[in-house]
């Protein structure tokens, strides 16, 4: 009796208290109340609006009126495999992987400088500088871009203040990459690519690198490793989960963007492009939902490589 | 720290040029926009001049654009705050059937290509018939921002010590008055962060709301129209250096907020 009025009041009677030690005692029914909402919206929102894209893919268009007909077809599916459109699936895939090559080796020697051999403030510049361009407007830094390739810009005219615009005549003379001005060259494109993408590839594989304990190092190096050897042995293998990581960014970012090759490039078309163009300007919406799942079915692909290399442990 | 051997002049060499590649577009748009020039993108500008931010003010379709965003990012965030929050307190230390499945449908709107989350709610507000409108763009912009904010406040939670609630529960406090007083106030600055780089995220977004924005103007696609039918490049230029400024602000905060928490990530 005299312990129990030591003990302060008990907070809340009633409904609130019997349904918080409900929730409390039953984690099942708390967990269900906590992930209704965002699985509900996701269910309904997201993945209802790809079920509904994978429907389109099956249907067709009425030639005369431009209607969606509701009736199932492979029709989409027979013109994916148009010469034309494999050229454009091709082609995409091809940008893909050059992108994400030239961010692996543009972004490797930064991301292992600021791992380690950055520390304290510098660490910290380094850290925003990577990561500012990362979440700053993709439409402003493509824009700059354009004004760097103008051919009145900034690019031609330090080639001419370094006489070597001999240099970029002859690189936009190239068949097939070259062009009238580097704002409308496949070279243009692929550049802005991968400077769009580069802070992506670069924080992974600092964060990989970051987790390889220096005793690792240490232990190569007295079992008789040089650097360079160490390096190879060690630090490379170990950092793949990272670079893989990355990749996954770099790879499926090229591959589904329609805005870049739009604004930068010769008139090329590339996977998004088409997509976009078949359900807007074209309004055949089933035919660009069919396109879309080529995309998804190349990066699901790609996935599953990455996967083998570890990507989802540094994620 | 580790203790490692100065780098050698060709790494520090590659990981400054890396740095300037960065950086030098974005200093070249705060350049440009006090160009002179207003016919074509010459370099290095003819004369420097602050005329064109008085022009830019003056424009009646800008401030239209900036709005919506700004409205569209407020809504979006506001709906990813809540469903990133109560995705991030079911999945932080819980382990069930099906939750990889979870957090794998909550990457998915940013690992997909915009342009197939673009169709995708094109087709389905087009096989429902919806009407274009503001919510049609919120919906958009809120499925994708969920995981910002997800992130940030799932980072904050594994860090929270589970002592601090069992010592509110033993202490006599019930499950809601554990929340309000224990684990909000530890999780307020990630969540702040979180809000911060959705905003950020939407306020930029092209990608998937030109699917889904109809004939609305937001400040990106007004941008985007621009920079494919360039019709007052100074303007254009000018609204690049506000774009720039209004996004690094909550950018550079969002940083600061959650710098002790795992690295921040999209």
């Amino acid at each position: 009796m005299n312990t129990a009025l030591a003990l302060p009041p008990p907070p809340a009677q009633g409904l609130r208290r019997r349904v918080s030690d409900l929730l409390y005692t039953r984690r099942g029914l708390l967990l269900l109340a906590l992930l209704a909402p965002p699985l509900l919206w996701f269910g309904v929102v997201y993945l209802g609006s790809l079920l509904a894209l994978l429907a389109n893919a099956f249907f067709g268009l009425d030639d005369y009126t431009g209607q969606v007909v509701r009736e199932f077809t492979l029709q989409n599916f027979r013109d994916l495999a148009d010469p034309a459109n494999l050229d454009v699936v091709r082609r995409s895939v091809t940008m893909s992987v050059l992108v994400t090559l030239a961010c692996v080796a543009l972004g490797f020697p930064l991301a292992y400088y600021m791992a380690r051999h950055a520390s304290g403030a510098q660490k910290a510049v380094l850290y925003i500088a990577v990561m500012l361009p990362l979440w700053s407007s993709y439409l402003v830094r493509l824009y700059a871009w354009k004004l760097l390739l103008a051919k009145e810009g900034a690019i031609s005219w330090l080639a001419q203040q370094t006489h070597l615009g001999w240099l970029l005549d002859a690189v936009l003379a190239l068949p097939a990459i070259g062009g009238p001005s580097l704002s409308f060259s496949a070279i243009g494109t692929f550049v802005v690519f991968v400077y769009m993408w580069l802070p992506f590839m670069i924080l992974p594989i600092q964060a990989s690198i970051e987790r390889i304990p220096q005793s690792y190092i240490e232990a190569s190096g007295d079992l008789g490793a040089n650097p360079a050897l160490t390096f190879r042995r060690v630090i490379l293998p170990l950092s793949m989960p990272g670079i893989a990581a990355g990749s996954i960014f770099t790879f499926s970012l090229t591959l589904g963007d329609y805005i870049i090759p739009q604004v930068i490039g010769d008139s090329t078309l590339y996977i998004g492009q088409v997509v976009f163009k078949q359900q807007g300007v074209a309004g055949n919406v089933p035919f660009a939902a069919a396109f879309s799942l080529v995309p998804i079915v190349v990066i699901g692909l790609y996935l599953r490589l990455a996967k083998k290399l570890g990507a989802f442990d540094a994620l | 720290m580790r203790s490692s051997p100065a780098a050698g002049w060709p790494l520090k060499t590659a990981a400054w040029g890396v740095i300037a590649f960065l950086h030098v577009p974005l200093a070249l748009i705060i350049l440009y926009a006090f160009s002179a020039e207003d016919k074509s993108y010459v370099f290095p500008p003819p004369a420097l001049t602050t005329q064109w931010f008085g022009v830019a003010w003056l424009r009646e379709d800008v401030w239209a654009a900036i709005k919506l965003s700004f409205e569209v990012a407020l809504a979006s965030t506001g709906v990813a705050l809540v469903l990133g929050t109560l995705a991030a307190a079911a999945l932080a230390r819980a382990s069930f059937f099906g939750r990889e499945a979870v957090s794998l449908l909550l990457i998915l709107p940013i690992a997909l290509p915009g342009v197939i989350s673009g169709i995708a709610l094109r087709s389905a507000i087009g096989t429902m018939q919806i009407p274009f409108s503001f919510w049609t763009i919120v919906i958009g912009h809120a499925t994708f921002c969920v995981v910002v904010v997800y992130n940030n406040a799932v980072a904050r939670l594994r860090r929270l010590n589970p002592n601090l609630i069992e010592a509110s529960m033993d202490l006599g406090a019930d499950g809601f008055q554990t929340l309000r007083y224990i684990v909000l106030p530890q999780l307020g600055s990630a969540l702040l962060a979180g809000a911060l780089l959705a905003f950020a995220l939407s306020f930029d977004e092209v990608i998937v709301t030109t699917f889904t924005a109809g004939q609305q103007t937001t400040l990106p696609i007004w941008m985007l129209q621009e920079l494919i039918r360039p019709r007052q490049r100074p303007v254009t230029n000018v609204v690049a250096v506000i774009i720039i400024a209004l996004t690094f602000v909550p950018i550079l905060v969002a940083y600061s907020l959650t710098r002790a928490d795992e690295p921040v990530h999209r």
